[in-house]
């Protein structure tokens, strides 16, 4: 492959005008001094808009009574490209599947989204959210417990308003 | 003849006492203040906020800095020659606090116990005591470059000191133009010929202001000619071994050098605490009493000192000053750093040998005028400010277009000729 080479072009001596150049740099500091185009986000106080499709932290739907949505069927932790899931399922007395083990750990997640795509209740769900943080390492393998306590909504992996993502 | 009151040498010490004491509590807070103004300004020049977050529009931030700055960490190099080490920014922070003293602030003010003059100490030599204590910066410049024992520290000292010299000749030629037109180097009496002139010596003297403009900026440190610190080139240049207050110390003393620096230029070409258009608040002190102006028999008119004078005259004063500040700290963010050529070609063979020329022309142009018998007055004014223009426009014209300071294009059309001219053909692009 010929290697291209740039050359810049410069102005050629003698048509180089520095004092037009400095008084041109100083009125541009100038515009934007009286009339500063802050695109700044005071973000404690200000919150960004999270897209619709924007994929954070998990969250598990629960029924009304309190019980998970999940039935253990195990689709989630064998889709996960990132094997973040630890499921140990479980059947009680009336034949209902449930989970009695379910840890997500968000340090490998790549929240890619795939667990809730691939899930057949819509139980497990990544959601809008991105503050995460936590004072150690352990609390970010997140509980059964901790995921139903979640309360950000969940992520629409596609926009009901533009469906083929166009 | 305006009234009087001189003070009794009890209560011109009380209250020399205190104007040492106001006027030092004043540049500090308003250097403090500057810091604030540079990171805000800078910031909404480059479409950022800046700190707003302690108090109020981040009105408290220089005083959470000072904290933070008390109660760090001192560190010292293990290989600093510790006595300069320390002795550096002590010897930085010093001509720049100092020299605020000469500088005529205000209209005098009348007082119950005597009329006072708003100025710490209204010594003779004036021009010359700043002169002397500014040039005296460099010292503690160049030791702590070189106490440090650090390379680009090293480097920092020996190009502020050759910076500093170089700018000190501009610098004092372009005030030697303001010394001719005023007759005298006291500060107040600057002032004072200023209102009596009917202009600001800005007009009568415009080249003269650009050249000391550009040499204030040399001489403080300031972009463009930031070459002592060059953060990109010497990490920090002289101050990159110093932390905590000492570190803040060489940041004082760079913003009182600015503070003065404006101060300065507002006197000498501005001025200082006149207001502009208005004769009321012409006031110099002449025999026993003070002064408006003389009227056209020779006979001095009375001035009356008033409190409500003094505090406008500050108030033109203080904005004056601000006027400069915000300017040096436009010019910061907007120009980029000279190549350390660029700057000695700058300060040696340009301006000195135009200020030089310039007193020239100041000087021959005030023979002629006095020759004539034109009184100092107006019209004396106006016909220096139309040679001065004419020059100032000359100048200008001549700095521009490529002619004094070459830019990156000249090594590579200079290369080119060569290659056209053994060979016949047009090299170009050739590598460079």
């Amino acid at each position: 492959m010929a290697i291209t080479v740039k050359v810049m072009r410069r102005p050629e001596a003698g048509r180089t005008s520095y004092m037009r150049a400095t008084l041109k740099g100083m009125s541009l500091t100038f515009k934007h001094l009286v009339r500063p185009s802050h695109v700044t986000l005071q973000y404690p106080e200000e919150q960004p808009d999270l897209s619709p499709r924007w994929r954070g932290t998990h969250r598990m739907e629960v029924h009304a009574d309190g019980r998970p949505k999940c039935v253990a069927c195990g689709l989630c932790p064998t889709v996960c490209p990132a094997n973040c899931i630890r499921l140990v399922g479980g059947e009680d007395d009336q034949g209902n599947r449930y989970p009695i083990v379910y840890e997500i750990d968000e340090f490998r997640c790549i929240f890619c989204g795939m667990c809730q795509e691939v899930c057949p209740v819509e139980a497990i769900h990544v959601g809008q959210h991105f503050e995460n943080a936590e004072y150690t390492r352990d609390r970010f393998v997140y509980d059964l417990d901790r995921l139903m306590e979640q309360d950000h909504p969940s992520t629409l992996l596609w926009d009901p308003a533009d469906p083929r993502s166009e | 003849m305006g009234e009087m009151n001189e003070l009794t040498t009890t209560w011109f010490v009380v209250i020399g006492a205190v104007k040492v004491i106001a006027i030092f509590s004043v540049v500090m807070g308003a250097v403090a203040y500057m810091t604030l103004a540079e990171r805000r300004v800078s910031a909404f020049i480059q479409d950022r906020l800046g700190p707003n977050r302690v108090g109020p529009f981040g009105l408290l931030q220089p005083i959470a800095d000072g904290l933070k700055n008390v109660i760090k960490e001192e560190t010292m190099p293990g290989t600093a020659a510790k006595f300069y080490f320390v002795l550096g920014p002590a010897l930085a922070i010093m001509p720049a606090v100092i020299t605020f003293a000469v500088i005529p602030v205000a209209a005098p003010l009348p007082t119950p116990v005597g009329t006072v003059d708003m100025i710490v100490a209204d010594v003779p030599i004036g021009i010359l005591y700043i002169l002397a204590l500014s040039s005296l910066a460099v010292y503690g410049i160049v030791l702590s470059g070189w106490a440090s024992n650090n390379k680009y520290a090293f480097l920092g000292g020996l190009r502020a000191s050759a910076q500093m010299i170089s700018y000190e000749v501009a610098l004092g030629l372009s005030v030697i133009a303001v010394l001719l037109l005023a007759g005298n180097v006291t500060l107040t009496e600057m002032v004072w010929q200023q209102q009596q002139l009917g202009l600001w010596f800005v007009f009568p003297l415009s080249l003269a202001f650009i050249f000391f403009l550009i040499s204030a900026l040399a001489e403080t440190n300031r972009l463009p000619f930031d070459m002592p610190e060059a953060e990109s080139e010497l990490i920090s240049g002289y101050h990159t071994e110093y932390s905590a207050m000492k570190f803040s110390m060489f940041f004082i003393a760079e913003y009182s050098h600015v503070l003065t620096a404006s101060a300065l230029m507002a006197t000498l070409f501005f001025g200082g605490w006149d207001i502009p258009l208005w004769t009321g608040d012409d006031m110099f002190r002449h025999g026993d009493g003070w002064i408006r102006g003389f009227d056209a028999a020779g006979a001095p008119i009375p001035a009356t000192p008033h409190v409500l004078i003094t505090l406008l005259t500050l108030g033109a004063f203080a904005a004056k000053t601000a006027f400069f500040v915000l300017l040096y700290i436009w010019i910061r963010w907007t120009l980029p750093r000279f190549r350390y050529d660029q700057v000695m070609h700058l300060g040696w063979k340009v301006l000195l040998p135009a200020a030089l020329g310039y007193i020239m022309l100041i000087a021959g142009t005030m023979l002629v005028l006095d020759q004539l018998g034109v009184p100092f007055g107006f019209l004396y004014g106006a016909v220096l400010t139309g040679v001065s223009g004419v020059t100032t426009v000359a100048f200008l014209f001549f700095v521009d277009r490529d002619r004094v300071i070459s830019g990156a294009h000249r090594k590579r059309d200079v290369a080119r000729r060569r290659v056209t001219a053994t060979t016949g053909v047009d090299g170009g692009a050739v590598s460079n």
